[in-house]
Protein backbone atom coordinates (compact mmCIF):
# COMPACT_ATOMS: atom_id res chain seq x y z
CA UNK A 1 0.00 0.00 0.00
CA UNK A 2 1.19 3.75 -0.91
CA UNK A 3 1.59 6.62 1.01
CA UNK A 4 -1.27 7.78 3.78
CA UNK A 5 -4.13 9.38 2.27
CA UNK A 6 -4.14 13.17 2.45
CA UNK A 7 -5.72 14.80 5.02
CA UNK A 8 -8.91 16.27 4.48
CA UNK A 9 -9.51 20.30 5.10
CA UNK A 10 -11.82 20.20 8.24
CA UNK A 11 -11.23 17.04 9.86
CA UNK A 12 -9.42 17.48 13.12
CA UNK A 13 -6.67 14.33 13.39
CA UNK A 14 -5.81 13.36 16.41
CA UNK A 15 -2.74 13.17 17.64
CA UNK A 16 -1.36 10.09 18.98
CA UNK A 17 1.08 11.34 22.37
CA UNK A 18 4.41 9.49 23.07
CA UNK A 19 2.62 8.44 26.38
CA UNK A 20 -0.37 6.80 25.06
CA UNK A 21 0.15 3.30 26.95
CA UNK A 22 -0.04 5.41 29.66
CA UNK A 23 -3.85 5.91 29.04
CA UNK A 24 -5.51 2.67 30.18
CA UNK A 25 -4.06 -0.36 32.39
CA UNK A 26 -4.71 -2.79 29.69
CA UNK A 27 -2.07 -0.67 27.70
CA UNK A 28 0.56 -0.85 30.42
CA UNK A 29 0.34 -4.38 30.99
CA UNK A 30 0.82 -4.44 27.40
CA UNK A 31 4.23 -2.77 27.98
CA UNK A 32 5.37 -4.10 30.82
CA UNK A 33 4.34 -7.83 28.59
CA UNK A 34 6.76 -6.28 25.71
CA UNK A 35 9.35 -4.98 27.88
CA UNK A 36 9.96 -8.34 29.52
CA UNK A 37 11.79 -9.08 26.61
CA UNK A 38 14.91 -6.76 27.13
CA UNK A 39 15.05 -8.22 30.86
CA UNK A 40 14.84 -12.18 29.26
CA UNK A 41 17.40 -10.60 26.60
CA UNK A 42 19.41 -8.91 29.22
CA UNK A 43 19.81 -12.38 31.25
CA UNK A 44 20.97 -13.92 28.23
CA UNK A 45 23.76 -12.10 27.43
CA UNK A 46 24.84 -12.95 31.16
CA UNK A 47 24.40 -16.27 30.73
CA UNK A 48 26.37 -16.60 27.65
CA UNK A 49 29.43 -14.11 28.84
CA UNK A 50 29.34 -17.00 32.17
CA UNK A 51 29.46 -19.73 30.02
CA UNK A 52 32.53 -18.46 28.08
CA UNK A 53 34.25 -17.15 32.02
CA UNK A 54 33.57 -20.90 32.66
CA UNK A 55 36.05 -21.68 29.27
CA UNK A 56 38.50 -19.42 30.68
CA UNK A 57 39.22 -21.39 33.54
CA UNK A 58 38.34 -21.62 37.53
CA UNK A 59 39.09 -18.46 38.61
CA UNK A 60 37.20 -16.33 36.10
CA UNK A 61 34.39 -17.97 36.45
CA UNK A 62 34.76 -17.69 40.03
CA UNK A 63 34.75 -14.38 39.50
CA UNK A 64 32.20 -13.47 37.36
CA UNK A 65 29.79 -15.89 40.06
CA UNK A 66 31.03 -13.22 42.57
CA UNK A 67 29.92 -10.47 40.58
CA UNK A 68 26.66 -12.11 40.29
CA UNK A 69 26.37 -11.99 43.87
CA UNK A 70 26.33 -8.09 44.26
CA UNK A 71 23.51 -6.51 45.53
CA UNK A 72 22.85 -4.87 42.14
CA UNK A 73 22.78 -8.19 40.26
CA UNK A 74 20.80 -10.10 42.46
CA UNK A 75 18.09 -6.94 42.68
CA UNK A 76 18.05 -6.83 38.40
CA UNK A 77 18.01 -10.71 38.17
CA UNK A 78 15.28 -10.66 40.64
CA UNK A 79 12.81 -7.88 38.85
CA UNK A 80 14.00 -9.89 35.43
CA UNK A 81 12.48 -13.10 37.44
CA UNK A 82 9.11 -10.81 37.34
CA UNK A 83 9.11 -10.13 34.43
CA UNK A 84 9.93 -13.74 32.78
CA UNK A 85 7.37 -15.20 34.89
CA UNK A 86 4.84 -12.79 33.42
CA UNK A 87 5.84 -13.25 29.69
CA UNK A 88 5.55 -16.69 30.50
CA UNK A 89 1.93 -16.52 31.60
CA UNK A 90 0.84 -14.10 29.06
CA UNK A 91 2.08 -15.99 26.89
CA UNK A 92 0.94 -19.31 27.27
CA UNK A 93 -2.24 -17.74 28.11
CA UNK A 94 -2.57 -15.55 24.56
CA UNK A 95 -1.30 -19.21 22.40
CA UNK A 96 -4.20 -21.12 24.25
CA UNK A 97 -6.70 -18.94 22.92
CA UNK A 98 -5.24 -18.57 19.13
CA UNK A 99 -3.98 -22.03 18.74
CA UNK A 100 -6.89 -24.27 17.78
CA UNK A 101 -6.60 -27.65 19.14
CA UNK A 102 -8.72 -30.49 18.06
CA UNK A 103 -9.88 -33.75 19.17
CA UNK A 104 -11.79 -35.23 16.88
CA UNK A 105 -14.49 -33.33 15.42
CA UNK A 106 -14.06 -31.13 18.56
CA UNK A 107 -12.25 -27.96 19.48
CA UNK A 108 -10.82 -28.09 22.49
CA UNK A 109 -11.64 -25.16 25.16
CA UNK A 110 -8.87 -22.62 25.14
CA UNK A 111 -9.01 -22.72 28.99
CA UNK A 112 -8.34 -26.78 28.65
CA UNK A 113 -5.18 -25.94 26.42
CA UNK A 114 -3.75 -23.48 28.80
CA UNK A 115 -4.10 -26.09 32.08
CA UNK A 116 -2.25 -28.05 29.71
CA UNK A 117 0.32 -25.96 28.83
CA UNK A 118 0.60 -24.13 31.91
CA UNK A 119 1.62 -28.11 33.35
CA UNK A 120 3.85 -28.92 30.75
CA UNK A 121 5.62 -25.78 31.96
CA UNK A 122 5.39 -26.61 36.21
CA UNK A 123 7.05 -30.11 35.26
CA UNK A 124 9.56 -28.74 32.73
CA UNK A 125 10.91 -26.56 34.83
CA UNK A 126 10.92 -28.80 37.59
CA UNK A 127 12.66 -31.45 35.78
CA UNK A 128 15.52 -28.81 35.30
CA UNK A 129 15.59 -27.58 38.84
CA UNK A 130 16.25 -30.86 39.76
CA UNK A 131 18.76 -32.29 36.94
CA UNK A 132 20.48 -29.56 38.29
CA UNK A 133 20.09 -30.05 42.15
CA UNK A 134 20.78 -34.26 41.66
CA UNK A 135 23.94 -33.24 40.46
CA UNK A 136 25.53 -30.52 41.93
CA UNK B 1 4.52 -15.82 -4.96
CA UNK B 2 3.21 -12.63 -3.19
CA UNK B 3 3.79 -13.95 -0.07
CA UNK B 4 7.30 -13.52 -0.03
CA UNK B 5 7.31 -9.44 -1.07
CA UNK B 6 7.84 -8.37 2.79
CA UNK B 7 10.26 -10.64 5.44
CA UNK B 8 7.67 -10.13 8.01
CA UNK B 9 7.00 -13.63 8.69
CA UNK B 10 10.15 -14.76 8.60
CA UNK B 11 11.39 -12.77 11.88
CA UNK B 12 7.68 -13.17 13.30
CA UNK B 13 8.60 -16.73 12.60
CA UNK B 14 11.77 -16.35 15.03
CA UNK B 15 10.11 -14.23 17.07
CA UNK B 16 7.23 -16.88 17.97
CA UNK B 17 9.87 -19.94 18.27
CA UNK B 18 12.03 -17.94 20.80
CA UNK B 19 8.90 -16.88 23.01
CA UNK B 20 7.46 -19.99 23.30
CA UNK B 21 11.68 -21.08 24.62
CA UNK B 22 11.30 -18.00 26.58
CA UNK B 23 8.14 -18.86 27.63
CA UNK B 24 8.70 -22.72 28.83
CA UNK B 25 12.80 -22.56 29.60
CA UNK B 26 13.80 -18.92 31.02
CA UNK B 27 12.04 -18.82 34.44
CA UNK B 28 13.51 -21.65 36.29
CA UNK B 29 17.41 -21.13 34.56
CA UNK B 30 16.90 -17.23 35.47
CA UNK B 31 15.95 -18.87 39.05
CA UNK B 32 19.15 -21.24 39.09
CA UNK B 33 21.59 -18.94 37.54
CA UNK B 34 20.56 -15.46 37.95
CA UNK B 35 19.72 -16.18 41.81
CA UNK B 36 20.13 -19.43 43.64
CA UNK B 37 23.85 -20.05 42.13
CA UNK B 38 25.24 -16.69 43.28
CA UNK B 39 23.26 -16.38 46.78
CA UNK B 40 25.06 -19.81 47.55
CA UNK B 41 21.33 -22.09 47.49
CA UNK B 42 22.60 -24.24 45.06
CA UNK B 43 26.62 -25.08 44.18
CA UNK B 44 27.49 -24.87 40.76
CA UNK B 45 31.17 -25.51 40.90
CA UNK B 46 33.56 -24.96 37.60
CA UNK B 47 34.14 -28.30 36.87
CA UNK B 48 30.88 -29.41 36.77
CA UNK B 49 29.99 -26.29 34.65
CA UNK B 50 32.52 -27.35 32.24
CA UNK B 51 31.77 -30.86 32.40
CA UNK B 52 28.08 -29.60 31.59
CA UNK B 53 28.87 -27.25 28.70
CA UNK B 54 31.32 -29.71 26.92
CA UNK B 55 28.67 -32.26 25.50
CA UNK B 56 27.61 -31.66 22.56
CA UNK B 57 24.00 -31.94 23.58
CA UNK B 58 23.91 -29.25 26.26
CA UNK B 59 25.58 -27.11 23.63
CA UNK B 60 22.72 -27.54 21.96
CA UNK B 61 20.20 -27.01 24.33
CA UNK B 62 22.43 -23.49 25.25
CA UNK B 63 22.11 -22.49 21.80
CA UNK B 64 18.16 -22.38 21.69
CA UNK B 65 17.93 -21.27 25.10
CA UNK B 66 20.23 -18.37 24.00
CA UNK B 67 19.99 -17.76 20.61
CA UNK B 68 16.59 -18.05 19.95
CA UNK B 69 14.74 -15.93 22.14
CA UNK B 70 17.34 -12.78 21.37
CA UNK B 71 14.70 -12.82 18.26
CA UNK B 72 11.86 -12.80 20.22
CA UNK B 73 13.53 -9.42 22.11
CA UNK B 74 14.35 -8.28 19.12
CA UNK B 75 10.94 -7.92 17.83
CA UNK B 76 9.41 -6.97 20.49
CA UNK B 77 11.79 -4.23 20.93
CA UNK B 78 11.73 -2.65 17.71
CA UNK B 79 7.84 -2.40 18.15
CA UNK B 80 8.60 -1.09 21.83
CA UNK B 81 10.55 1.88 20.15
CA UNK B 82 7.88 1.94 17.20
CA UNK B 83 5.16 2.13 20.21
CA UNK B 84 7.20 5.29 21.93
CA UNK B 85 6.93 7.53 18.84
CA UNK B 86 10.05 6.72 16.66
CA UNK B 87 8.20 5.78 13.61
CA UNK B 88 10.39 7.37 11.38
CA UNK B 89 12.98 5.59 12.04
CA UNK B 90 10.97 2.70 11.21
CA UNK B 91 13.45 1.22 8.66
CA UNK B 92 17.04 1.59 11.28
CA UNK B 93 15.32 0.29 13.88
CA UNK B 94 14.70 -2.96 12.52
CA UNK B 95 17.78 -3.01 10.78
CA UNK B 96 19.65 -2.49 14.14
CA UNK B 97 16.93 -5.12 16.42
CA UNK B 98 17.66 -8.00 14.18
CA UNK B 99 20.88 -7.41 13.29
CA UNK B 100 21.61 -7.65 17.19
CA UNK B 101 19.85 -10.70 17.37
CA UNK B 102 21.57 -11.91 14.49
CA UNK B 103 24.97 -10.86 16.41
CA UNK B 104 24.25 -12.59 19.28
CA UNK B 105 23.51 -15.72 17.37
CA UNK B 106 26.88 -15.56 16.19
CA UNK B 107 28.70 -14.93 19.52
CA UNK B 108 26.49 -17.76 20.91
CA UNK B 109 27.58 -20.28 18.70
CA UNK B 110 31.12 -19.08 19.14
CA UNK B 111 31.06 -19.44 22.59
CA UNK B 112 30.09 -22.28 22.96
CA UNK B 113 31.85 -24.02 19.97
CA UNK B 114 35.22 -22.81 21.06
CA UNK B 115 34.24 -24.80 24.69
CA UNK C 1 -37.65 16.01 45.66
CA UNK C 2 -35.08 17.13 43.27
CA UNK C 3 -34.65 15.23 40.01
CA UNK C 4 -31.87 13.07 40.05
CA UNK C 5 -29.24 13.76 37.60
CA UNK C 6 -25.82 13.35 36.09
CA UNK C 7 -23.00 15.15 34.15
CA UNK C 8 -21.78 14.02 30.26
CA UNK C 9 -18.91 15.82 29.19
CA UNK C 10 -19.42 15.63 25.81
CA UNK C 11 -16.34 16.49 22.85
CA UNK C 12 -17.72 19.09 20.65
CA UNK C 13 -15.78 19.98 17.41
CA UNK C 14 -17.25 22.32 14.79
CA UNK C 15 -15.17 22.22 11.46
CA UNK C 16 -13.77 24.91 10.25
CA UNK C 17 -14.53 27.32 13.45
CA UNK C 18 -12.89 24.97 16.03
CA UNK C 19 -8.93 24.50 15.68
CA UNK C 20 -9.26 21.53 18.33
CA UNK C 21 -12.57 19.83 19.55
CA UNK C 22 -13.33 20.67 23.41
CA UNK C 23 -15.39 19.24 25.97
CA UNK C 24 -18.82 20.71 27.33
CA UNK C 25 -20.42 19.32 30.02
CA UNK C 26 -23.94 18.54 30.09
CA UNK C 27 -26.35 17.74 33.19
CA UNK C 28 -29.40 15.26 32.36
CA UNK C 29 -31.61 13.44 34.14
CA UNK C 30 -30.77 10.15 35.59
CA UNK C 31 -32.75 6.99 34.90
CA UNK C 32 -31.40 3.65 35.98
CA UNK C 33 -32.39 2.36 32.39
CA UNK C 34 -31.52 5.06 30.06
CA UNK C 35 -27.99 4.58 27.98
CA UNK C 36 -25.14 7.04 27.03
CA UNK C 37 -27.52 7.35 24.06
CA UNK C 38 -30.19 8.54 25.59
CA UNK C 39 -28.82 10.61 27.63
CA UNK C 40 -27.55 11.88 24.35
CA UNK C 41 -30.97 11.99 22.42
CA UNK C 42 -31.93 14.04 25.57
CA UNK C 43 -29.14 17.06 25.34
CA UNK C 44 -30.29 16.90 21.40
CA UNK C 45 -34.09 16.98 21.48
CA UNK C 46 -34.26 19.40 24.84
CA UNK C 47 -30.96 21.73 25.00
CA UNK C 48 -28.95 21.68 21.88
CA UNK C 49 -29.72 20.11 18.70
CA UNK C 50 -26.67 21.14 16.96
CA UNK C 51 -24.90 18.11 18.78
CA UNK C 52 -24.05 16.04 16.61
CA UNK C 53 -23.37 12.11 16.18
CA UNK C 54 -24.25 8.99 14.67
CA UNK C 55 -27.12 6.49 15.44
CA UNK C 56 -29.74 3.92 14.20
CA UNK C 57 -31.13 0.69 15.43
CA UNK C 58 -30.75 1.46 19.42
CA UNK C 59 -30.32 -2.30 20.17
CA UNK C 60 -26.90 -3.42 19.33
CA UNK C 61 -27.00 -4.30 15.76
CA UNK C 62 -26.22 -1.25 13.24
CA UNK C 63 -22.55 -0.28 14.92
CA UNK C 64 -22.81 3.34 14.21
CA UNK C 65 -23.39 4.49 17.93
CA UNK C 66 -19.85 3.62 18.65
CA UNK C 67 -18.00 6.23 20.77
CA UNK C 68 -15.57 6.38 23.56
CA UNK C 69 -17.20 6.39 27.18
CA UNK C 70 -14.94 7.24 30.19
CA UNK C 71 -11.80 6.53 27.95
CA UNK C 72 -12.82 3.29 26.50
CA UNK C 73 -14.60 2.40 23.15
CA UNK C 74 -18.06 1.16 23.62
CA UNK C 75 -21.42 1.50 21.99
CA UNK C 76 -23.35 3.95 23.20
CA UNK C 77 -26.74 2.31 23.30
CA UNK C 78 -25.45 -0.17 25.02
CA UNK C 79 -23.57 1.72 27.92
CA UNK C 80 -25.83 1.96 30.41
CA UNK C 81 -25.45 5.47 33.05
CA UNK C 82 -26.22 3.58 36.31
CA UNK C 83 -22.62 1.19 35.27
CA UNK C 84 -20.73 5.23 35.08
CA UNK C 85 -22.31 6.48 38.53
CA UNK C 86 -21.91 9.02 40.21
CA UNK C 87 -20.22 10.46 36.99
CA UNK C 88 -19.40 12.37 34.97
CA UNK C 89 -18.87 10.85 31.79
CA UNK C 90 -16.31 11.94 29.21
CA UNK C 91 -18.18 11.06 25.47
CA UNK C 92 -15.77 11.46 22.79
CA UNK C 93 -15.31 10.69 19.13
CA UNK C 94 -14.14 6.96 18.82
CA UNK C 95 -10.66 7.06 19.34
CA UNK C 96 -7.49 7.66 16.35
CA UNK C 97 -10.22 8.48 13.73
CA UNK C 98 -10.41 11.87 12.29
CA UNK C 99 -13.18 14.23 13.66
CA UNK C 100 -15.71 15.33 11.26
CA UNK C 101 -17.88 17.03 13.95
CA UNK C 102 -18.68 16.17 17.38
CA UNK C 103 -18.79 12.67 18.11
CA UNK C 104 -18.91 11.77 14.21
CA UNK C 105 -15.82 10.17 13.16
CA UNK C 106 -14.66 9.72 9.15
CA UNK C 107 -15.26 6.03 7.93
CA UNK C 108 -13.81 6.57 4.71
CA UNK C 109 -10.57 4.43 5.20
CA UNK C 110 -12.14 1.92 7.39
CA UNK C 111 -14.79 1.30 4.46
CA UNK C 112 -11.89 1.02 1.93
CA UNK C 113 -9.89 -1.44 3.90
CA UNK C 114 -13.20 -3.55 4.39
CA UNK C 115 -13.74 -3.31 0.68
CA UNK C 116 -9.19 -4.50 0.15
CA UNK C 117 -10.31 -7.54 2.24
CA UNK C 118 -12.65 -9.09 -0.57
CA UNK C 119 -14.76 -9.54 1.93
CA UNK C 120 -16.89 -11.95 -0.66
CA UNK C 121 -17.17 -15.81 -1.39
CA UNK C 122 -14.70 -16.18 -4.19
CA UNK C 123 -15.11 -19.04 -6.56
CA UNK C 124 -12.66 -20.18 -9.43
CA UNK C 125 -15.37 -20.84 -11.43
CA UNK C 126 -19.22 -19.90 -10.25
CA UNK C 127 -21.48 -22.84 -10.57
CA UNK C 128 -24.62 -22.25 -13.18
CA UNK C 129 -27.78 -21.24 -10.80
CA UNK C 130 -29.61 -24.24 -11.85
CA UNK C 131 -26.63 -25.69 -9.60
CA UNK C 132 -28.35 -24.61 -6.48
CA UNK C 133 -26.95 -23.04 -3.64
CA UNK C 134 -23.27 -23.96 -2.37
CA UNK C 135 -24.06 -26.35 0.85
CA UNK C 136 -22.53 -26.62 4.10
CA UNK C 137 -22.56 -28.65 6.77
CA UNK C 138 -23.18 -27.33 10.26
CA UNK C 139 -19.33 -28.08 10.99
CA UNK C 140 -18.01 -26.00 8.38
CA UNK C 141 -20.29 -23.22 9.72
CA UNK C 142 -19.26 -23.12 12.82
CA UNK C 143 -15.42 -23.01 11.55
CA UNK C 144 -16.34 -19.23 10.76
CA UNK C 145 -19.42 -18.42 12.13
CA UNK C 146 -17.88 -16.12 15.32
CA UNK C 147 -15.98 -14.21 12.62
CA UNK C 148 -18.91 -13.74 11.02
CA UNK C 149 -20.96 -11.44 13.79
CA UNK C 150 -18.97 -8.53 12.93
CA UNK C 151 -21.54 -4.89 12.71
CA UNK C 152 -18.70 -2.88 11.58
CA UNK C 153 -19.04 -0.56 15.04
CA UNK C 154 -15.48 0.16 14.60
CA UNK C 155 -14.92 -0.09 18.83
CA UNK C 156 -11.89 -2.59 17.68
CA UNK C 157 -10.01 -0.06 15.58
CA UNK C 158 -10.24 2.33 18.45
CA UNK C 159 -8.89 0.48 21.19
CA UNK C 160 -6.13 -0.47 18.95
CA UNK C 161 -2.96 1.52 19.05
CA UNK C 162 -1.10 -0.08 16.42
CA UNK C 163 -3.99 1.95 14.07
CA UNK C 164 -3.49 4.79 15.97
CA UNK C 165 0.24 4.98 15.05
CA UNK C 166 0.32 3.73 12.00
CA UNK C 167 -3.09 4.53 10.40
CA UNK C 168 -2.29 2.07 7.52
CA UNK C 169 -2.48 -0.82 9.18
CA UNK C 170 -5.70 -2.81 7.85
CA UNK C 171 -6.85 -3.49 11.32
CA UNK C 172 -8.75 -6.11 13.86
CA UNK C 173 -12.38 -5.98 11.79
CA UNK C 174 -10.97 -5.88 8.24
CA UNK C 175 -8.58 -8.42 8.79
CA UNK C 176 -11.33 -10.94 11.04
CA UNK C 177 -13.49 -10.28 7.70
CA UNK C 178 -11.04 -11.18 5.34
CA UNK C 179 -10.06 -14.58 7.97
CA UNK C 180 -14.03 -15.29 7.51
CA UNK C 181 -13.70 -15.69 4.35
CA UNK C 182 -10.78 -17.86 4.15
CA UNK C 183 -12.59 -20.19 6.76
CA UNK C 184 -15.64 -20.64 4.70
CA UNK C 185 -16.09 -23.94 2.79
CA UNK C 186 -17.13 -22.59 -0.27
CA UNK C 187 -14.33 -20.20 -0.86
CA UNK C 188 -11.39 -20.69 -3.20
CA UNK C 189 -10.18 -16.85 -2.64
CA UNK C 190 -7.29 -17.78 -0.24
CA UNK C 191 -4.72 -17.28 -2.91
CA UNK C 192 -6.41 -13.58 -3.42
CA UNK C 193 -6.98 -12.62 -0.28
CA UNK C 194 -4.43 -13.93 2.03
CA UNK C 195 -2.06 -11.67 0.08
CA UNK C 196 -3.43 -8.64 1.53
CA UNK C 197 -3.91 -10.12 4.81
CA UNK C 198 -0.12 -10.56 5.16
CA UNK C 199 1.71 -7.31 3.52
CA UNK C 200 4.15 -5.91 5.36
CA UNK C 201 0.35 -3.01 6.72
CA UNK C 202 -1.51 -6.11 7.44
CA UNK C 203 -1.09 -8.66 10.24
CA UNK C 204 2.62 -8.04 10.79
CA UNK C 205 1.92 -4.57 12.38
CA UNK C 206 -0.11 -6.31 15.13
CA UNK C 207 1.71 -6.70 18.29
CA UNK C 208 -1.22 -8.38 19.69
CA UNK C 209 -2.28 -5.59 22.51
CA UNK C 210 -5.37 -7.85 22.59
CA UNK C 211 -7.76 -4.85 23.12
CA UNK C 212 -9.59 -5.24 19.88
CA UNK C 213 -11.23 -7.90 21.16
CA UNK C 214 -11.24 -7.21 25.00
CA UNK C 215 -14.07 -4.45 23.72
CA UNK C 216 -15.59 -6.48 20.39
CA UNK C 217 -19.29 -6.47 21.66
CA UNK C 218 -20.33 -8.93 19.59
CA UNK C 219 -17.37 -11.56 20.54
CA UNK C 220 -15.83 -12.01 17.12
CA UNK C 221 -12.05 -11.78 18.64
CA UNK C 222 -10.31 -10.05 16.02
CA UNK C 223 -6.79 -10.27 17.62
CA UNK C 224 -7.30 -14.35 17.39
CA UNK C 225 -8.08 -13.95 13.65
CA UNK C 226 -4.96 -11.68 13.15
CA UNK C 227 -2.86 -14.51 15.17
CA UNK C 228 -4.36 -17.43 13.00
CA UNK C 229 -3.56 -15.22 9.79
CA UNK C 230 -0.02 -15.00 10.97
CA UNK C 231 0.29 -18.52 11.35
CA UNK C 232 -0.88 -19.01 7.92
CA UNK C 233 1.34 -16.05 6.23
CA UNK C 234 4.22 -17.53 7.73
CA UNK C 235 3.50 -21.33 6.90
CA UNK C 236 3.53 -19.71 3.09
CA UNK C 237 6.21 -18.02 3.76
CA UNK C 238 8.33 -20.91 4.84
CA UNK C 239 6.77 -23.50 2.11
CA UNK C 240 7.50 -20.59 -0.29
CA UNK C 241 11.16 -20.73 0.52
CA UNK C 242 10.98 -24.54 0.72
CA UNK C 243 9.51 -25.15 -2.42
CA UNK C 244 9.40 -22.26 -4.84
CA UNK C 245 6.92 -23.58 -6.96
CA UNK C 246 4.96 -25.95 -5.49
CA UNK C 247 2.85 -25.72 -1.86
CA UNK C 248 -0.49 -23.36 -1.86
CA UNK C 249 -0.86 -20.93 -4.73
S1 LIG D 1 -14.77 -6.89 15.13
FE1 LIG D 1 -16.15 -6.37 16.86
S2 LIG D 1 -15.40 -4.35 17.55
FE2 LIG D 1 -14.54 -4.68 15.51
S3 LIG D 1 -15.99 -3.69 14.11
FE3 LIG D 1 -16.60 -5.85 14.26
S4 LIG D 1 -18.12 -5.93 15.88
FE4 LIG D 1 -17.08 -3.95 16.08
S1 LIG E 1 -27.49 2.46 17.73
FE1 LIG E 1 -27.19 0.66 16.52
S2 LIG E 1 -25.58 -0.33 17.59
FE2 LIG E 1 -26.03 1.35 18.90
Amino acid sequence: MSAPPAPRPGLYYPKMPATWWLRRPAYLRFMLREVSSVFIAIFLAVLMVQVYRAGQGPEAYAAFLERLASPGWIAFHAVALGFALYHSVTWLKLTAVVQVVRLGEHQVPPRLVAAGAFAFWGILSLAILFAVLLRS
Amino acid sequence: MSTRKTSEPFWWGLFSVGGVVAAFLVPVHLFIHGLAVPLGWIAFPHARMLALVGQPLVKVYLFVLIALPLYHWAHRFRFVLEDLGLHALRAPIAVGCYGSAVAGTVGTLWVLLRL
Amino acid sequence: MAEETITLEVTRYRPREDREPRAQAFTVPYRKDWVVLDALNHIKDRVDGTLTYRWSCRMGVCGSCGMMVNGVPKLTCAAFLRDYLPGPIRVEPLAYFPVIRDLVVDIEDFMGKLRRVMPWIIRRTEQPLTAGEYRQTPAQLEAYKQFSMCINCMLCYAACPVYGLSPLFIGPAAIALGYRYNLDSRDEGYHLRQPILAEAVGVWQCTFVGECSAVCPKGVDPAAAIQRSKVAGAKDWFLSILLPRGGRS
